[in-house]
Parts: structure tokens; sequence; C-alpha cells
């Protein structure tokens, strides 16, 4: 093991190595923003602004924060077992089949408190068919999971542009989208939620569906941490051989937890799809399977870390819209590199300030610890 | 006579998409058997087509344009090797990470400094590449078969384009017939094996990551100043994956590669080509069919149900020295 | 002739708080094999991966040949010729002998003259030495011995004088094993120096011209192989150490409870590593397996415990068989009353990561103790993590902190709170005490021995001579895969340590 694992306080562990590494991500994306020539100051500014300095920016942030919250929970379930879940773009792109074909049959039948559980049931089973085949063939066949979800993705998008395109266009219509729903089919906003804390959401689609990411976090949170599957999940991820040891069948493990993941990521489609637009479009997921390993990442594969880091992305989806009127040079893309320097920073170079730190932590300490642990040993 | 015009039609379109994908694959092919796993093929690729139209389109000079290219990729590539080589991260997120980084920096500063929506100025004569008409090629056009073969089909590519053919038994001649080749082979099966023998594990991953970038930069230059003429954003589409699907079709192997690019080069030109043609016996195959089977293919073959892919044992994990 | 090859002075090493090579003094004089000798952990390996290169020593010098060389990597190592046989190949297993060669040594950036090249000066090495093998054949379709060969072609194909092998007939058949040591007497016929290192007594005999001996550490001695005896070795070896008295009262033997019946396994790469062991073990006994690490204790105890498949054999647990051949059920074998404490608390008994609570259910998550149908009940496994954490005296007595936070000691006594408080019939134990502070090993002697006491059967997997002496109540010898002997605990630690190396005739000799 190398020295200086496990040795840091749990604060700096959680905590500070953590900040430390978006905070680098951020200050890279500062320079981004100078080398376009805007001042990183006033863009944050303006970013901050916008996402949160009135109602209707509020509503949008959180409206993608939900987003970001399924797909964060889905890459972290998967992350818990040691597996890397790359498909939550095209597990929640084939999901929208789970809602959008419920809300087409049932619309005008069902209101939408008994449809909405219908669409959940469906984009979770639909989410998690998509991914048990990657999952399968990892338990199984030994097939990495990276790359099949990596193929995954890209079938499910031929699939979805097949059908939108030749199958579920309304006869008639240009646009490859479906029709859109009647009432049946819209969830309400969260309005008055916002209303409560003085905010006027105006247009933003801030939906239903945040309760059920709500929902899903805290399941999870139970799952992971207060089931006898979580805790069978979570030994494997740590440790396979800790796992056959205690008679953990590996290959079950394996499948459930994609299971679970594909289902997670699949109800992501439920917020633009019932929440939003009303209609199933081209390209509904816009990404926001990739910002889930990022917020994943980020959020410390726990549901206390990934709310805030999906607000944080919501906020940067939002905030971004917004600095593009005041600064043109900065479009939303400006979120994809920072997407991928906090996947950078926190992900693959999670331990780069370590030493240094470990290093700042043990002459802090100093001669008291090293007394200390010389006399134990 | 009709379908043989047809069937050169395809076949010359299949030539120009397979190109990028043959560069890509062997750029991973390089990287994957030194044992470091890169599914950032897609976004050096991507970098590199944008250098190399911001600099064409500045420069007026493929040339430049191409180096450009060659050097941000490497430079990419660079961040890759630090994160998985010297800081043993895990080299899929740093992969993922680099796709991310070059998606959304392409955007922000081709919009930042041409204001044209994420394009680059457009290219004149020169800054672009332009087609080479191989020796005699005019001659023997009208000659049936050959001519149609020779003059129709092989000649008038671009230069980049006899290169990523070239390149191909020139990967395998470095893999087999170098000292170089022979350590890099030897590094993604053993690294201990490598280090034992008195070399630099780490510095021949550098190196191995490296060729990695330049084959990526060139892949990108092609798409940018050869397939078309300028960069557009997002213009990789696509094709770092399809590569990467690619490599793995082929078993790490570089006369594979080239017959697995082929292929699915082959299967997008037709998928271009049948749009709403009904084949014979099958009828109409949708097009996004045509797309998605590369994907597929791959993913049976990842199954292990046509032959086994093994990739290289060492990788993906960093090497650290045995206590 | 008496020239010296290699001499290390004062050579340094430690390894965090571990000090693995204590102020190390070795010559070896050129010509010569020399065998180097100690048990598992005595500081052999890590000593020859200095003078490879492979560690820097944090004290002391290196003189090769009366020069006093920097050895700071393989390369310089290579170049001050010296050659090393890993215990586990460094070879590179789809390329062709040829290939795994000339990797490294290759002539110049073009291979095409380093393959004739390396071509011809096999045949030269195949001529000089014996070292018949197919330039072409790949190195995973070749036999183990071969194998080997190459490995030692690779380091004569670098011009090596001095060649350095490491425990290299671990992995040969007995036939293997000659053939090697016919080689080694040819290498130093032709003037190589040779280092062998080993923990087989009878290969040292066999065949070194010197012999020095490391203990924990430290450099014992070193003797004229002509001049010594298996015994003085042994003893060397094992030094005298206090026998740590546990009091125990007379055993009790009751009814068989485990049943072992001609058992083969074999390790991941399909070599057999216990050969058709068979053995019992009553209520109320310890049954102690002595053994150098590496002779198939390993295997034996993950078979017991369904982790690793049966060849052929049974096992049988209070009469019944384990599931049958070939199929692992750890967590069934655990209700039928079967507790295990592995070898290995940091990859197998224990998850690093998790809370104290958390490992103090592992493989028993399921019982009805610690869920309430799908859901962990958190309040009863902390509860009843915390009664262990006292009745085990397990410091800190924090049952929520992250295990890697423990020291060794305490780590295992989680491990053994976990396997003891289930009350099972058959509790199989290895290294209990590896890497534990004197204070714990106390403690966890005294539990196993009240095991005994209420009736459990007790296996005992040690590679520690005296704690198998003191509280085993049976011994069985293992070697090479085969329990080799077994004798009462009150044998003496030389004739022990003779089975242990393998020397079956032991009673003969002594007598």
């Amino acid at each position: 093991m190398s020295a200086g694992y496990g040795k840091l306080p749990a604060w700096v562990d959680f905590g500070l190595i953590p900040l430390i590494n978006l905070i680098v991500a951020f200050l890279v994306a500062g320079l981004v923003v100078l080398a376009v020539g805007e001042n990183p100051l006033r863009a944050a500014g303006l970013m901050v602004n916008g996402a949160f300095g009135y109602g209707e920016g509020v509503g949008f942030t959180l409206y993608y924060a939900t987003n970001f919250i399924f797909t964060g929970l889905a890459v972290a379930v998967a992350f818990h077992c040691g597996l890397f879940n790359i498909g939550g773009e095209g597990q929640a792109y084939v999901a929208g089949l789970g809602v959008a074909l419920p809300c087409l049959w049932f619309d005008d039948l069902l209101p939408w408190y008994l449809l909405f559980p219908i669409a959940v049931l469906g984009t979770a089973f639909v989410g998690a068919a998509w991914a048990l085949i990657p999952g399968w063939l990892q338990a199984k066949r030994g097939s990495h999971v990276v790359i099949t979800t990596i193929m995954f993705n890209f079938i499910a998008s031929s699939l979805m542009v097949y059908l939108l395109v030749d199958v579920l266009k309304p006869a008639g219509s240009m646009a490859p989208e479906t029709r859109g729903f009647t009432e049946g089919g819209q969830l309400p906003k969260l309005d008055w939620l916002l209303a409560a804390v003085g905010f006027d959401i105006g247009s933003a689609p801030f939906n239903f569906s945040f309760l059920l990411a709500l929902l899903m976090a805290f399941i999870v949170w139970v799952v992971i941490w207060r089931t006898r599957l979580g805790y069978e999940i979570r030994t494997m991820g740590h440790s396979p051989t800790a796992a056959r040891y205690a008679g953990i069948r590996e290959s079950r493990i394996i499948i459930i937890t994609m299971l679970m993941s594909g289902a997670l990521a699949g109800m992501m489609a439920l917020n633009p799809i019932m929440g939003d637009q009303h209609r199933m479009q081209l390209d509904f997921v816009g990404g926001a399977g990739f910002v889930g390993i990022a917020v994943a990442l980020m959020g410390r594969s726990h549901p206390v870390g990934i709310i805030p880091a999906a607000i944080l992305f919501g906020m940067l989806y939002q905030g971004g819209a917004e600095i593009s009127f005041e600064m043109p040079e900065i479009s939303r893309d400006m979120i994809v590199i920072i997407q991928g320097l906090v996947i950078l920073f926190a992900g693959a170079l999670e331990n780069m300030f370590r030493p240094a730190i470990t290093t700042f932590f043990a002459t802090l300490s100093g001669a008291r610890a090293s007394a200390s642990a010389s006399a134990s040993e | 006579m009709e379908f043989f015009d047809t069937l050169i039609v395809v076949l010359q379109s299949t030539i120009r998409v397979s190109v990028p994908l043959i560069l890509a694959a062997l750029a991973g092919l390089y990287s994957e058997r030194a044992g470091i796993f890169d599914i950032g093929l897609e976004g050096k690729m991507l970098a590199g087509a944008f250098a190399a139209g911001a600099v064409a389109g500045i420069t007026q000079s493929a040339i430049l344009g191409l180096g450009a290219a060659i050097a941000v990729s490497a430079a990419l590539a660079l961040v890759h090797a630090f994160a998985c080589i010297t800081q043993r991260g895990n080299q899929i997120v740093s992969g993922v990470a680099i796709n991310f980084i070059a998606a959304g920096a392409t955007v922000i500063l081709g919009q930042a400094w041409f204001q044209q929506g994420g394009r680059t100025p457009a290219l004149g004569e020169g800054a672009a590449f332009s087609r080479v008409t191989l020796p005699f090629a005019e001659d023997i056009a009208g000659v049936p078969l050959i001519g149609d073969i020779y003059s129709g089909l092989l000649s008038g590519h671009f230069l980049l384009t006899y290169l990523a053919f070239a390149l191909v038994p020139f990967t395998w001649w470095v893999l087999h017939r170098t000292r170089f080749g022979l350590r890099l082979r030897a590094v993604g099966e053993n690294p201990g094996a490598v280090d034992t023998a008195g070399i630099s594990v780490v510095w021949l991953r550098y190196r191995a990551v490296i060729c990695c970038g330049i084959l990526c930069g060139i892949a990108g230059a092609y798409l940018s100043l050869a397939m078309t003429s300028g960069f557009v954003k997002g213009m990789s589409a696509g094709n770092g994956y399809i590569a990467l699907a690619a490599l793995i079709f082929a078993k790490w192997k570089p006369v594979n590669v080239m017959f697995a690019c082929l292929l699915f080069g082959f299967l997008d030109a037709m998928a271009i080509r049948m749009q709403g043609n009904p084949l014979p016996l099958i009828g109409v195959v949708p097009v996004q069919f045509m797309q998605a089977l590369p994907y597929i293919l791959t993913v049976i073959l990842l199954a292990g149900f046509i032959g086994k892919a093994v990739p290289p044992r060492a990788g993906g994990v960093p090497y650290i020295k045995e206590r | 002739m008496n020239e010296i090859a290699i001499e290390l002075k004062g050579i340094d090493k430690s390894f965090g708080p571990v000090r693995a090579n204590k102020d190390i003094n070795l010559s070896v004089r050129k010509g010569t094999i020399h065998g180097i000798i100690g048990e598992n952990g005595a500081g052999k390996s890590t000593l020859m991966s200095i003078l490879y290169g492979f560690y820097q020593a944090d004290r002391g010098d290196i003189f090769i040949s009366g020069a006093k060389t920097n050895i700071k990597d393989p390369r310089a190592a290579i170049a001050a010729g010296i050659g090393m046989v890993h215990q586990h190949f460094m070879l590179v297993e789809n390329f062709t002998v040829l290939e795994n060669v000339m990797l490294g040594a290759e002539d110049g950036q073009i291979l095409n003259s380093s393959i004739a090249k390396a071509r011809a000066e096999l045949k030269r090495l195949e001529r000089e030495y014996g070292l018949e093998v197919n330039p072409d054949a790949l190195i995973e379709e070749l036999p183990v011995g071969i194998q080997q060969r190459v490995e030692i072609l690779k380091a004569l194909f670098r011009g090596a004088d001095i060649l350095i092998l490491d425990e290299p007939t671990g992995v040969l058949t007995p036939a293997e094993a000659d053939h090697l040591f016919r080689i080694l007497r040819q290498l130093k016929d032709q003037g190589k120096t040779v280092i062998l290192i080993t923990h087989k007594l009878r290969e040292i005999m066999a065949i070194t011209d010197e012999v020095s001996v490391m203990r924990r550490g430290e450099m014992v001695a070193t003797r004229q192989t002509s001049a010594t005896s298996v015994e003085e070795l042994a003893e060397l070896m094992v030094g005298r150490r206090v026998l740590l008295q546990v009091k125990k009262g007379p055993t009790n033997p009751g009814e068989v409870l485990l049943e072992v019946d001609n058992l083969t396994v074999h390790d991941s790469r399909g070599v057999a590593m216990v050969k058709n062991v068979s053995f019992t073990v009553r209520a109320g006994e310890i049954v102690g397996v002595a053994g150098v690490a590496g002779n198939g204790q390993s295997e034996l105890l993950e078979a017991i415990a369904g982790i690793r498949k049966l060849e052929t054999g049974r096992i049988l647990l209070k009469g019944e068989p384990l599931t049958g051949v070939g199929v692992a059920d750890p967590a069934g074998l655990r209700k039928r009353g079967l507790a295990h404490v592995p070898e290995d608390r940091h990859h197998m008994g224990l998850v690093l990561k998790f809370e104290e609570s958390e490992n103090s259910i592992l493989g028993y998550h399921d019982d009805p103790l610690y869920v309430n149908g799908a859901f962990l009940n958190i309040e009863g496994i902390r509860k009843d993590a915390a009664e262990k954490v006292e009745k085990y005296d397990i410091r800190p007595p924090n049952v929520r902190l992250k295990t890697a936070n423990f020291s060794g000691g305490n780590q295992q006594k989680i491990v053994l709170a976990r396997e003891m408080e289930r009350d099972p019939s058959v509790l199989i134990i290895g290294q209990p005490t590896r890497g534990v502070d004197v204070g714990a090993i106390e403690f966890i002697h005294r539990r196993i021995i009240e095991m005994r006491d209420a009736g459990k059967a007790v296996l005992l997997v040690s590679v520690e001579l005296d704690e198998i002496r003191s509280l085993a109540d049976r011994v069985l010898v293992m070697f090479d895969g085969r329990v080799v002997g077994e004798r009462d605990p009150g044998t003496s630690e030389g004739e022990l340590g003779l089975l242990m190396a393998g020397v079956t005739q032991a009673r003969e000799a002594a007598e």
C-alpha cells in the first residue's frame, strides 16, 4: 500500500482534498475564460446570479439538477460495485420509451398522478433492460462494461433516431418527435415549492420529477448503506476477494448493480419528457448521462455529495446560458469544458495533491505523531 | 455496368470515410498495446481537427495546420499520460475527461477567435489538402475495369489517405521488427519483464501514448483539411469511438485494424447510399441499423461469440513495482 | 579462484516501520554456488532485489569484483554483470523465447540483425551449457521448467557473470529441479558465480559451496557447506527462540468434526498445490499445520473454506460432505458451523475501507441477528460489534472507525471476534498472529485454547513453528503440497525444521 493512505483525518479525505481538486478544475476553467478575453470573476458572478439571482433562474437550475441527480446516482451506484457505467446516456435515451409510450397511450385516459407511476416503472424498466446486457456480459463473459456501455450508447442513439423518425413521428410532421402529450402526460410544476421561499419560477420547467429525484437519492442511500444488498455491493466494490470469502456471488451482484444503475439513469427521461417538453424529442438527454460521471466523482458517490454536485452543474447549465447573453464568447459549451476538468481533477488526478497535503499534515503534527508512532511499534 | 459504377462510387466513399478511422484506430493501437487504454481518441481527434482548421485558416498553409493538429493532440495525449502513468489515475476516467475538454474547448475557442458559430475561417487554395493523381491515371482511365479501378478508385485521393494506408504495414513493421515495437508490446503484456530487463516502463509508455497523440492529430487534420474544408464543431462525430470499436474488433492487430475500419467505413458508405433504397431479399434496411452495426458487431465480438478479443494483459492497470 | 565476486557491506533497508534488512554483510566468492537460506520473511528476497537494483538500500555499499558499484536500477545491475531469475518469471507469455531473450538487450533500433545474432547466441549457449530450448516456441506453451531455462538464458545472453536464482525450485518437479542443478553446476564450471536463494535445506546441501543464513532481516552466519550439517543450518535458520508458553490442559478429543480425504487442489495457474492430503480434526483438539509458506497450506485452508475448488477428494464437515467436488459455497459452510480466520486479513478477512462494525458481520451479513428482511439492523450490528470490541479488548473501542485505522493486532482481533463468537463447531485459522504485536499474541493464543476447551475442532495453519508447538495437540508438517509427517508438538524444533525443509529421513539421520 502506498504510504499515507488512510492516515489523514476524515475531513481532509472527504472534504479538503475534493475541494482542492474542484478549485483547481475551476481555476483552469478560469484560464479558458481568460483565453477568450473575458474576466473570469465577472463570468462567475454572472453565472451565480443567473442561476440563483431570480426565481426563473433557480427554477431552471433545479430543473437541470434533477437530470443530474438521476444520472449521478446511476454512475455512483455502479461505482460502489467497482463498475464504471458510461452508458447512462444511452440508458436514459432508450428509457424515454418507458415514459413516452405510456403517455401516448393513456394521456387522454389517466390523470398525471396515475400515469406518473406507470411512467416511473416504465423508465426504470427500460433503462435497466438496456443496462442488463452489458452487465450480463461483464458478469458471465468478462466483457469490459466500459466498452460495452459505450457501444450501447451508440446503438441506443441509432435505435431512437429510427424510432422517432420512422415510427413515432406523427404522420405529416417534419420534426423527429412524438406528438405532444395532453394533460395526463404533463407533470405539474413545483412553483409552489419555490413560492414558499419567495421565488416565482416563471416559465422554468422545474417539475414534480425533482421530488422523485430526491426520493431516489434517499432510496439509494438506504439501499447502499442500509440493506444487505448494498452491503454486498460495497464489499464487492472494495474487495472482490473479501466478497468471495464472505460467500457473495459476484455475477449476481454485478448484474443487480447494473440493473439499478440503468433504472436510475432511465428515470432521468421523466424530467424532460413528462416534466418539460411533454413530448419525446430527438436527443432529449443532451449529455446528462455524461454529466452524471462528473457529478458522481465530485459527490464522492454519496447522495449527500451528489445532490449539491448536481445543483452545481445545474447552476453551470443555467448560469452558462445566462452568461452567453452578456458574454457571447462563452456559450454553454463552457460547461462541457468544466465538466471535463472536474472529471480530470476529481477523478483521474484525484491523488495528485495528496502527497503534498499528507506531508503538510505530517509536518503539522510532526514530532508528536512520530513519537507516538515509534512508541506503538 | 451500372452496378459496377455504383460499386466504385461506394468503395471510393468507403476509403474516404475509413481514413480517419484507420488513423485513430492505429493511434489507439500504439497506446493500448503498451497497456494504456484510451477512450479519448475522439477528443484528441476533435482537438486536432480544430487546431488544423484554425491554423490553416489563419496561415493558409495545410502543412502548418497538420503540424498544429499533431502538437495539440500530442499535448492532450501527454495529459492522459501524466494522469495514467505518472499519477496512476484511472485510464477510463482520464479518457472521458479529455473527450469533454476537447468537445467544449474547440467550440468555445473557435467562437471566441473566429466568431463563425464554431467554424474556422474558410480555407483558400493550398490551405486544404489537395488530391493526388497517381501516375498514368489519366492515360488508362479509359481502359475497362483496370482503368476504373486504378483511375477511379485508387487514384485521386489525398496524400493523407495514402499515408494512412501506408501506416498499416508500417505499424506492423514497427511492432514486429523494431526494438521500440518489441518493447512496446512487452510493456503492454508484462511491464515487470520490461522493468527487470533494465528498460524504463514509464518512459516507454509515455512514448507509446505520444505516438497515439500524433496519429490522432493526423486523423483530425484529415477531417478538417481533407475530408471537408475547415473545422465544424463536433466534426469527429463519434469517429473516435468507432475507431475504438474497430481496434477491439481487430483484436489490436494492425492489418486487422485496416480491414475492420474498411468494413465499418463500408457500412457507413452503404448506409448513405442505400437511404430508402430496398436491398434485394431483405427489403428496406433502416439507415440507423447500418450505422449501429459496427457497435453491434463489436459487442457480439466482445461477448465471445465470434472469436475472442483478448486485450493486452497489462492494459488498464498502472504499473507499481511489487514489494 | 578465491577472488570475491560480490561483497555487501552494511546493507540496511526499511519499508515503513518494517526493517527488512539489518546491517547485512555478505561476500560471495567467484566461481562458487553460494546459498542463502532463511525462513519466509527473513529478508532474502529484499536483499537480492537491492542487489538487482529493484530497491535502493537505505545504507550500505555494494562491491562487484572489488569495485564499489552503485546499482540504481536493473539496467545498472545488468551492466555490472548480474542476472536474476525471479521467483515469478518475468517473461512475456505471448512472446517467443527469442523475443523474450532479446528484450532489453537488442542490438539496434531495427531487429533484423538482433534476431540473427540472438539466434546464434542461443545456439552457442545451448551448446555450452546444455540449455536446450526451441527459440521460436511461445512461452505460454512451454512447461514451467523450460520457462525457467529461458530466464537463465536471458541472464546469460546479457553476459551475466553472477546469476541470482530466487526460490527456483518452488515451481519445479523433482526431475526438473535435478536438471536445474546440473545446469547450475555447469555454469559454475564455466566460471560463473551463482547465488541460490531457498528455504530448502536439502538443496543447499546438495549443490552449494557456501551457505549464508538469514533470520529476521539479519545475516546470522556463513558456513562452508561441507563443514556444516542440516541440523546446524535448521537451528540457525529458526534460531533458539523463547517458546511462548501458553497454559493449556490436556486434550480430550471427541468425535471427528472435520475430515479431509485425499484432497488435491490447484492454484490459479493450474499447478497442483495440495496433493492427496488426508487428515482429521476432532472436537476439542487443535491440529497444527506447520510448514514453510508456499507449500500448499494456503490452498488447503481455502479449499476447506469453500473458496477454492477441489480437484479430487472430499472434505467432510461433521460427517457430511461439502457440497461436492468443484462446488464452492462459503456462505453455506458458515451456516453449517465452519468458521474461517483467513491468512490474509487485508485482502480477504476484512474490507479495510469499512467501518469496524461493518467488518464484524462480513460473511454473516444475512444472519437474522443483523438483518430485518432486506435491511441491515444497524442498531443491532453496532451493539453486537460493541460487545465484541469490549470482550476482545479491541482498541480504539470505536465501532464506527474505518478498519484501516486499527493496528494489525486489533484488526486481527476483529476477525477473530467475528469468527469465534458465532459458536462454530469447526474453526480453521491461518497465520493467527502474523503482523500482530506481542501483547495481542498472547490474547489470541489464549482465545484459541479456549475454543479447543469448549469442544471445537481447530485447524491451525502457521509458518511460526513455535506458535504451532505451543498451541497444537498434533502437528502435521506440509511440504510441497503433501503432509510429510505427523508429530507430537513436543518434538524438537530441529526435527520439525528438517521435515519442513523436505528432509523426510530425519529420524534415521538423528538416530
